[in-house]
């Protein structure tokens, strides 16, 4: 194990998106405290969720997690297609890291960024809300797994993109209509029986609805069965991203 | 002898193009190798299946015992790879880049001294908490030879290192690759400027639409069939109006007060010539010969097929 040279690629990793930290950290913040703004002031007397849930504090659980998935992802993604882009990936692949420490690395960077984000939006929505905390345990194990998919994922995208137009669609195409239809603005009980089924067929709903139960107790499905969905997704990505790394898929000619 | 690199039966395939129609090549430990051929001919491919940025079709690759594939942890450790391309990460300063490359490698703090002495070298201390942006073309080429040496590897391979880089720099980046092979470095070196290969290599392979076309020392292709000949240039106080005839069948051109003559290296005596002109009442006012260098060998080994 290069243990060094893992800590390094994750220390690059996770330097390069704290020098631009205006663009990758403030800007997401101040975009999702925009949605929380709008969507409170419009629909706050408008939607109960949850008996004795106010919609401005069911809202935040759901932006904090979107925000996470969405920097979670473009952290790796952003940062692989730069790199082949520029050419200057060769620097990684002429080093003597394996595939697992590459892997890890990327994805731990990734969720360094997500619960940075995260915890900047919680925090900023607290001052304006009250929010309670069910369980801790639930909300920081959900925060680190879907963080961890998302990275995974950004990193298959990365690969898998040859010019940042691909990229750009993989982000608008797939992970923003699955954020956005995840149930972060309503419950899936809010919606028709298709729609409600579709849901459960979109993995982001399983961690918003997981990580709402550490904040409220309370979910639309079993949080353990969020658990497992969620493990399996990460377990699932990972081991395709493995694989890619492996074979060296679009990295290595 | 240890062996820095070894290639056997090396084939790489894109789809109907073979880029390298196995390639066999042995290069010794300490050897200054030149690796010469036409654009296109596979040595960037060769590169990269050393470096294992490319994958070989068929054929293995290994650096000092160490196969690229199977042990390439090792492999690595005892490469450095100067990269063609000016790429650079245009997140960093060059100190953080050299810092993050040694890291890499598995090496920390007690690497920094070397660091610090690698830019101090290769004239970037005052650069070193510059960006990579701002970085002027051969700046940025001394980071990426920095790069390649910041694990201290065994086998250093340079692709094209001196492309578009001003006099001052190429001397430069020779005077401290010339000190590292007396180290003990091994060193690969591709290049377009035969006149470099030909100062620097002790051992030379030309590569032609992905073979081995020719694998000499040097002084082996200098030897060559195309460099026994001579080419004596010889112009006279008087208008020639004669040719002796015991040199006339060496004679490729006559003008009124020059004479052109082609003599084998080892055979003809340029002395018996003059005497012969002497004799035949031509008075030498200059003289100049022409001997076909490693220029003259590439181009008639790729260019006309021969070996």
């Amino acid at each position: 194990m290069n243990g060094r040279g893992f800590y390094t690629l994750f220390y690059k990793e996770s330097l390069r998106f704290y020098k631009v930290a205006l663009q990758t950290i403030v800007a997401p913040v101040i975009t999702t405290l925009l949605y929380f703004l709008v969507f409170s002031h419009v629909l706050e007397d408008r939607i109960t969720v949850y008996d004795d849930i106010s919609y401005t504090s069911f809202l935040v659980p759901g932006l904090v997690m979107m925000s996470i998935i969405q920097n979670a992802f473009a952290n790796s993604s952003s940062s692989i297609i730069q790199s082949k882009v520029s050419g200057n990936i060769v620097f990684m692949l002429l080093a003597p890291l394996s595939y697992i420490e590459v892997y890890l690395a990327f994805v731990s960077a990734s969720i360094v960024r997500g619960l940075m984000v995260g915890t900047g939006v919680f925090i900023v929505a607290v001052s304006f809300v009250s929010l309670p905390v069910y369980n801790i345990a639930v909300l920081l194990l959900f925060a680190l797994l879907s963080s961890a998919v998302l990275g995974t994922l950004g990193m298959i995208a990365g690969m898998w993109a040859e010019k940042f137009d691909q990229l750009a669609g993989f982000q608008n195409f797939v992970i923003l209509p699955l954020s956005f239809l995840s149930g972060v603005f309503y419950s899936i009980h809010s919606l028709p029986d298709f729609w409600q089924n579709l849901s459960h067929f979109n993995p982001f709903f399983y961690m918003i609805d997981g990580f709402r139960y550490g904040f409220f107790g309370v979910s639309d499905i079993n949080p353990a069965v969020s658990i497992i969905v969620t493990a399996f997704a990460l377990m699932l990505l990972s081991m395709l991203t493995i694989f890619m790394l492996k074979r060296g898929y679009k990295l290595r000619g | 002898m240890t062996m820095a690199i070894e290639i056997a039966g090396v084939s790489k395939q894109y789809g109907d193009l073979h880029a390298l129609k196995g390639i066999d090549l042995v290069i010794r430990e300490g050897e200054f190798f030149g690796l010469l051929g036409p654009n296109g001919a596979g040595k960037s491919t060769l590169i990269n299946i050393i470096a294992g940025l490319t994958r070989a079709t068929m054929g293995s690759v290994k650096v000092l015992g160490h196969d690229v594939v199977n042990d390439y942890r090792n492999a690595r450790k005892c490469l450095g790879i100067v990269p063609q391309e000016l790429v650079f990460d245009a997140f960093f300063t060059v100190r953080e880049v050299l810092r993050i490359q040694s890291g890499y490698f598995g090496l920390g703090q007690e690497n920094n001294d070397w660091i610090d002495e690698l830019m101090h070298a290769l004239k970037l201390s005052d650069k070193a908490d510059t960006n990579m942006r701002a970085l002027s073309g051969g700046m940025k080429r001394r980071v990426l030879i920095a790069q390649a040496l910041v694990h201290k590897p065994a086998v250093v391979v340079l692709d094209e290192p001196t492309a578009g880089v001003d006099v001052e720099l190429r001397n430069l980046l020779w005077t401290f690759i010339r000190g590292l092979h007396r180290e003990g470095h091994t060193i690969v070196l591709t290049t377009h400027y035969l006149e470099e290969a030909e100062q620097l290599c002790d051992r030379i392979a030309i590569l032609n639409h992905g073979k081995v076309v020719a694998l000499d020392t040097k002084q082996g292709l200098l030897n060559s069939e195309i460099c026994r000949t001579i080419l004596v240039s010889i112009y006279t106080v008087q208008p020639v109006t004669i040719i002796p005839p015991e040199i006339r069948d060496k004679v490729r051109n006559v003008e009124s007060h020059y004479i052109e003559i082609e003599i084998q290296k080892n055979v003809d005596s340029i002395t018996d010539i003059l005497e012969s002109l002497r004799k035949a009442g031509i008075d030498i006012a200059d003289m100049q010969t022409t001997r076909a260098d490693l220029e003259d060998v590439f181009m008639e080994i790729t260019y006309k097929g021969t070996t």
